[in-house]
């Protein structure tokens, strides 16, 4: 059965230490606090590296960057955007095409903060159960963000999207939006178990979609390595997409993990104190292999 | 068969189960989208006070464009703009700005319409004093010191435009009998709505405010037609002209319209009356 919560990760970090059991983990925060520092230097410190916000930018005057998301629904609105905006967008989308659609979620949004702390105190406080929600729900929300972008002519998702809220609060000066930031943890921590970034972001599935055939993705690359503690799951925000890939070998399915719901988080890669996980690319997807990335390097 | 009708039913369960689940989430988000639609519908009330940054057409298409990114509020060398933030009246995250507080100081160059990604401030503006961001009305003449006979005149002063958008009108000072009154006059064909006249309004509450152009302006009916307006295009009278008029007076009596009123030329001699001395002479005149 699984390891009990307090003991969650204590084989990893005896057997890698510390660092090496948090490093992705270290990284994506470093990551995500990073990105909202580039920001802020500028109102802060006069320091103008970035301008704007996550829905669209300006780096050093020259890079512009924007959200295909809320291009989306300005063009689902009625409103053809400018080039500016088209050119940022087309660059976004690129980059995480490759990298992993979800790595906005996981590496960048600030919500991502929010939640992965709510669920700490979930699982410390042990509150089990909940509100069951559908993971698809976000689907559904996306779909309904743009179908209401048409209906309305407005973008009207915006007007409660705590994705952008937040980003937009943290950058822009908070004013009332701590309420959305309470009012999420408390979602997740207390009503409904990965509610908002599992199961009803439509941001998310957004980029999800966009990641559908990503280049980069986590390989259970030496699953037969796996003694089922059952770690990497309990700290997996997706919890069902590591499955087919971590226990597929018999039904002949290859070891990267393939669901687009994946974050590319590394949280598996940090807790697995058997190495099974490793950051990969999707087409490194051999059935039989065993090998893990040391080894192969070894190879002629 | 009994293993049979016992797996049809778990079929049957796990189905409606499936159904139900589907049929769950379907109705949380319907109740959702039903929710979020009427309140976008009240998003798109602007408040008076909340004055959309330049190369804004109209709030409509301005909240299909914008994507809430503040580069326009950065750009801004005045700190005018700001992002709306929850619990404002005004649309989550779009920039405004309240002309009391920081007016626009219309910057030549326009850095907030250049920052714009998406052309939600519309590029096209290239002259600063094309912009109608609002339309400045004196709301208060009671309290207008203009009014009371005293002299400002501060709004004036202020306009970028001064002598276009804000005009001094000078009227008769009825309550001391030999003074004039300056007041000032807006003109919708010059004001951009810049806010710097509120802004700058000595009162404790501006007497001359900017508002959104919608509530600002009124619309004459379509129909109507001016006529001095139109008999000017065409160049002539669009109507035929009106008879010239005629009194229908008595023979032998004129009008003076110098005041005189009723007049009778002057008579040749004593008994050249154009009334008969014969009362029968009048009434058969009428017969014939």
């Amino acid at each position: 059965m699984a390891t009990p919560v307090e003991q969650l990760g204590r084989e990893a970090i005896q057997q890698k230490g510390w660092f090496s059991a948090h490093k992705w983990l270290v990284l994506r925060r470093i990551s995500q606090l990073s990105i909202l520092a580039l920001f802020l230097i500028g109102p802060l410190f006069g320091i103008w590296i970035v301008k704007g916000n996550l829905a669209s930018s300006l780096t050093l005057d020259v890079l512009p960057l924007t959200d295909p998301y809320v291009l989306l629904q300005t063009l689902f609105a009625g409103h053809l955007a400018e080039t500016t905006a088209v050119i940022g967008a087309l660059i976004v989308l690129v980059f995480y095409m490759l990298v992993g659609g979800r790595v906005y979620c996981s590496w960048v949004c600030p919500v991502n903060i929010i939640t992965d702390a709510a669920e700490w105190l979930r699982s410390r406080m042990g509150i089990k159960g909940g509100t069951q929600l559908s993971r698809n729900a976000r689907y559904w929300i996306l779909v309904l963000s743009l179908a209401l972008a048409t209906a309305t002519g407005t973008l009207a998702w915006e007007l409660i999207n705590p994705v952008s809220m937040v980003q937009r609060a943290l950058i822009f000066g908070v004013g009332f939006a701590w309420v959305v930031i309470i009012a999420i943890f408390l979602l997740d921590a207390f009503i409904s178990r990965r509610a908002w970034c599992g199961h009803l972001c439509p941001v998310g599935a957004f980029y999800g979609l966009l990641g559908k055939f990503s280049l980069i993705r986590v390989s259970a690359a030496a699953r037969s390595k796996c003694d089922d503690c059952m770690e990497c799951f309990v700290v997996c925000p997706e919890s069902n997409v590591i499955k087919p890939a971590l226990k597929g070998e018999a039904k002949n399915i290859g070891p990267v993990i393939m669901s687009s719901d994946c974050t590319n988080c590394g949280r598996c890669i940090d807790i697995c104190a058997k190495d099974v996980f490793q950051f990969d690319l999707r087409f490194n997807n051999q059935i039989n292999e065993i090998k893990t990335s040391h080894q192969r390097e070894v190879l002629p | 068969m009994a293993d049979q009708s016992h797996r049809k039913e778990l079929g049957q369960q796990s189905r409606r189960k499936f159904l139900a689940n589907i049929a769950r989430t379907a109705g949380g988000v319907a109740m959702l989208g039903l929710g979020l639609g009427m309140y976008s519908r009240q998003s798109l009330s602007l408040p008076a006070q909340a004055i959309r940054p330049p190369g804004v057409g109209s709030e409509e298409d301005f909240l299909a464009a914008c994507i809430r990114c503040g580069l326009c509020v950065r750009d801004c060398p005045y700190d005018t703009l700001k992002l709306a933030n929850l619990a404002e009246d005004v649309a989550l995250g779009t920039p405004y700005f309240e002309a009391r507080q920081v007016p626009c100081e219309m910057c030549d160059d326009i850095p907030c319409v250049k920052a714009c990604p998406t052309g939600a401030l519309d590029p096209e503006l290239t002259d600063i004093d094309d912009s109608r961001m609002g339309l400045a009305v004196l709301v208060d003449q009671e309290t207008c010191i203009a009014f009371h006979g005293l002299r400002c005149e501060v709004c004036f002063n202020v306009c970028p435009l001064r002598g276009k958008a804000i005009s001094l009108n000078r009227l008769h000072n009825a309550r001391t009998g030999k003074h004039a009154l300056f007041i000032p006059v807006v003109h919708s064909d010059a004001c951009t709505g810049c806010g710097k006249c509120e802004h700058a309004c000595i009162l404790e509450e501006a007497a001359i405010k900017v508002f959104p152009l919608k509530l600002a302006k009124g619309e004459i009916g379509r129909h109507y037609r001016l006529g001095w307006k139109e008999k000017q295009k065409a160049g002539g009278s669009l109507v035929t002209p009106d008879l010239e008029h005629k009194y229908n007076l008595p023979e032998g009596v004129d009008y003076s319209f110098e005041g005189e009123g009723l007049i009778q030329p002057k008579q040749q001699n004593e008994n050249d009356t154009p009334f008969s001395s014969n009362p029968l002479d009048r009434l058969n005149k009428g017969l014939k």
